[in-house]
């Protein structure tokens, strides 16, 4: 069988920036890239299933789709045990939504038929929670939303999962395979890539697509086959808190006064 | 097209507490929009619900009467597009709700509507609807609009804007689902494991820990400087997700509400969307944190920047 992983590149903000001329987005020069935590999640689950199957052949391959930039997460990914890492780009991705993105890994979905699609939840950069969920709409795919405990045995048409609802409550849901899942963080544990897998990745192949050679059409790409269009970014004025100044021993004074002032009221 | 539906969800029996805020958020776009204002309503017994999602604005509340008696996502989204189809809705409000996750852009991918989620604010601009959305770890706001398509779908962020409490006069209809064959089967509810006494509900006044504290063995000196000064101990996911303290004390969206509670000290968190969604209601919020762009410091009454241990260390003679 085959789990498919899709991952993003995602982008953290340094504390000063600026905007893009056309205030489209963010100046990416002040941003700093790395793997989403989320997927972090979504390869670890998929390489405890290959590994709790070992005669049965299960294959992870990890996709993004992204530029030249995003094959970072893909070495990470292989450096973590990954099998096969795929990229597909082509410039007239820029200015796509989660949408464009999922049309591109649907159309992969659909020449390698994995049986299980894991994307994170959402992204720590933009979190739309959104990826996924379309991709399966696309396939017209069974889906799970917010998975924190998954129950797969390779070859079974079903999988009993387990999402995370809002205020500790969870659901156990049965749901049919093949199927996308999104999954959560504290799953599982994520390992570590080693050394040794970080230099063997390095050499690795990396197949690369254009979202063309996927069958996808340019009015499917970039922003014409998205479901929204940026405006307009800015910056929003934000409450601030009374900043306590002063040494660690007078910023505690004033907090313990505070804190005896509350305790105080409240007695 | 025009109209606007707005999805009641609910779980167990109760009616989501998103309702009357999605409620009133609609009422607003409903003045630049034009009407009708609609509830949907998708449970075995719609009817039950009838009563609270009556609010005022609302025109009309659509029943739709389904098999399940706990959300399918098959289920919503077949109910869901029927119902714009037929009602002509240009704009469909969901909560950005872990069910909402699970049916709302499936809806809008499907059906090729205009989508964005975690919405914080929407207003109409030349007849058209536009969203603003945060970005870049909330450091931006976005203003995202949907040119071209007929309906929007809009997963809207709980705790933003003024409940609707008011009755309403509305029209009570009834829809039929279409005859979907669910592919997943909800089994059971699993409640949240009672963590030894702790109920953060009910506290008063709460000192978390956050990703700061960097290690499990410094747990230990955080729970007993809360026991010195008086406080219950709460965390923020990474620390109940790394099992260093029961779930039963994080603090958050899928952890607890602080409901009670009217002093919040929290140490090293960094405050993520998640976590503020169980605190930032809190009145008096004080946060340490060693970086000055934390988003805790823009829900925070008082910022302290500084090492967490460094102020723990002097915060504790204070107090012995």
């Amino acid at each position: 069988m085959k789990i498919l992983v899709p991952v993003k590149q995602v982008a953290t903000l340094d504390e000063e920036f600026e905007l893009q001329e056309d205030e489209l987005d963010v100046d990416h020069d002040f941003c700093e890239y790395d793997i989403n935590e989320w997927d972090d999640y979504s390869l670890e689950e998929a390489l405890q299933i290959k590994e709790a199957n070992e005669g049965q052949e299960v294959e992870v391959i990890a996709l993004t789709v992204g530029d030249d930039d995003a094959e970072d997460a893909l070495r990470t990914c292989m450096a973590k045990g990954a099998d096969r890492a795929v990229r597909i780009w082509d410039d007239a991705m820029e200015g796509a939504d989660p949408m464009a993105i999922a049309r591109a890994i649907a159309k992969f979905v659909e020449q390698e038929k994995p049986d299980l699609v894991f994307a994170g939840v959402q992204s720590s950069d933009q979190a739309f929670a959104q990826t996924g969920m379309q991709v399966a709409a696309l396939l017209g795919w069974p889906h799970a939303a917010v998975v924190n405990n998954l129950d797969y045995t390779p070859g079974a048409g079903t999988a009993t999962v387990r999402r995370e609802l809002e205020g500790g409550l969870e659901e156990e849901v049965e749901v049919q395979v093949p199927a996308v899942m999104t999954i959560q963080l504290g799953i599982n544990d994520p390992r570590y890539a080693s050394l040794k897998g970080i230099k063997q990745a390095k050499s690795r192949p990396i197949d690369e697509y254009s979202p063309a050679d996927l069958g996808l059409s340019e009015d499917e790409m970039g922003a014409s086959g998205s479901l929204s269009q940026v405006r307009k970014v800015y910056v929003p004025e934000k409450g601030q808190a009374e900043m306590i100044e002063g040494t660690p021993a007078e910023q505690a004074a004033r907090l313990a006064e505070i804190i005896k002032e509350f305790k105080g009221a409240a007695s | 097209m025009s109209g606007i539906l707005v999805v009641a969800e609910h779980r167990q029996g109760e009616l989501s507490d998103s309702v009357p805020e999605l409620v009133g958020l609609a009422n607003g776009l409903k003045e630049g929009l034009g009407g009708p204002l609609m509830v949907a309503v998708i449970a075995q017994d719609p009817s039950a619900f009838s009563d609270q999602v009556n609010l005022a604005g609302v025109d009309e509340i659509v029943q739709v009467p389904v098999s399940v008696a706990e959300f399918q996502p098959d289920v919503w989204e077949a109910a869901l597009q029927k119902l714009v189809a037929e009602k002509g809705a240009s704009v469909v409000m969901t909560p950005h709700s872990v069910d909402g996750w699970g049916y709302a852009p499936t809806l809008a991918a499907a059906n090729g509507y205009g989508f964005a989620s975690d919405v914080l604010e929407t207003k109409v601009d030349g007849g058209e609807v536009v969203a603003v959305r945060p970005g870049y770890g909330e450091k931006v706001h976005m203003e995202v609009g949907f040119p071209g398509k007929d309906a929007v779908v809009l997963t809207v962020r709980s705790g933003e804007h003024p409940v609707v409490e008011e009755s309403g006069s509305a029209e009570v209809t009834t829809a039929e689902a279409p005859d979907v064959t669910p592919r997943s089967e909800h089994k059971r509810f699993i409640e949240p494991e009672s963590g030894g006494g702790v109920d953060l509900s009910q506290e008063e006044f709460i000192m978390s820990i956050g990703r700061g504290i960097s290690d499990e063995e410094n747990v230990e000196q955080f729970s007993e400087l809360a026991e010195e000064i008086g406080a219950a101990l709460g965390c923020s996911r990474p620390i109940a997700d790394n099992g260093w303290l029961p779930k039963a004390h994080q603090v958050g969206q899928s952890g607890t509400t602080a409901s009670n509670c009217k002093f919040y000290l929290a140490l090293g968190i960094s405050g993520s969307v998640q976590h503020q969604a169980g605190m930032k209601h809190v009145d008096s919020i004080v946060a340490v944190n060693t970086d000055p762009e934390a988003p805790i410091f823009s829900v925070a009454k008082y910022g302290v920047v500084a090492d967490i241990f460094d102020i723990a260390e002097e915060l504790r003679p204070h107090f012995e």
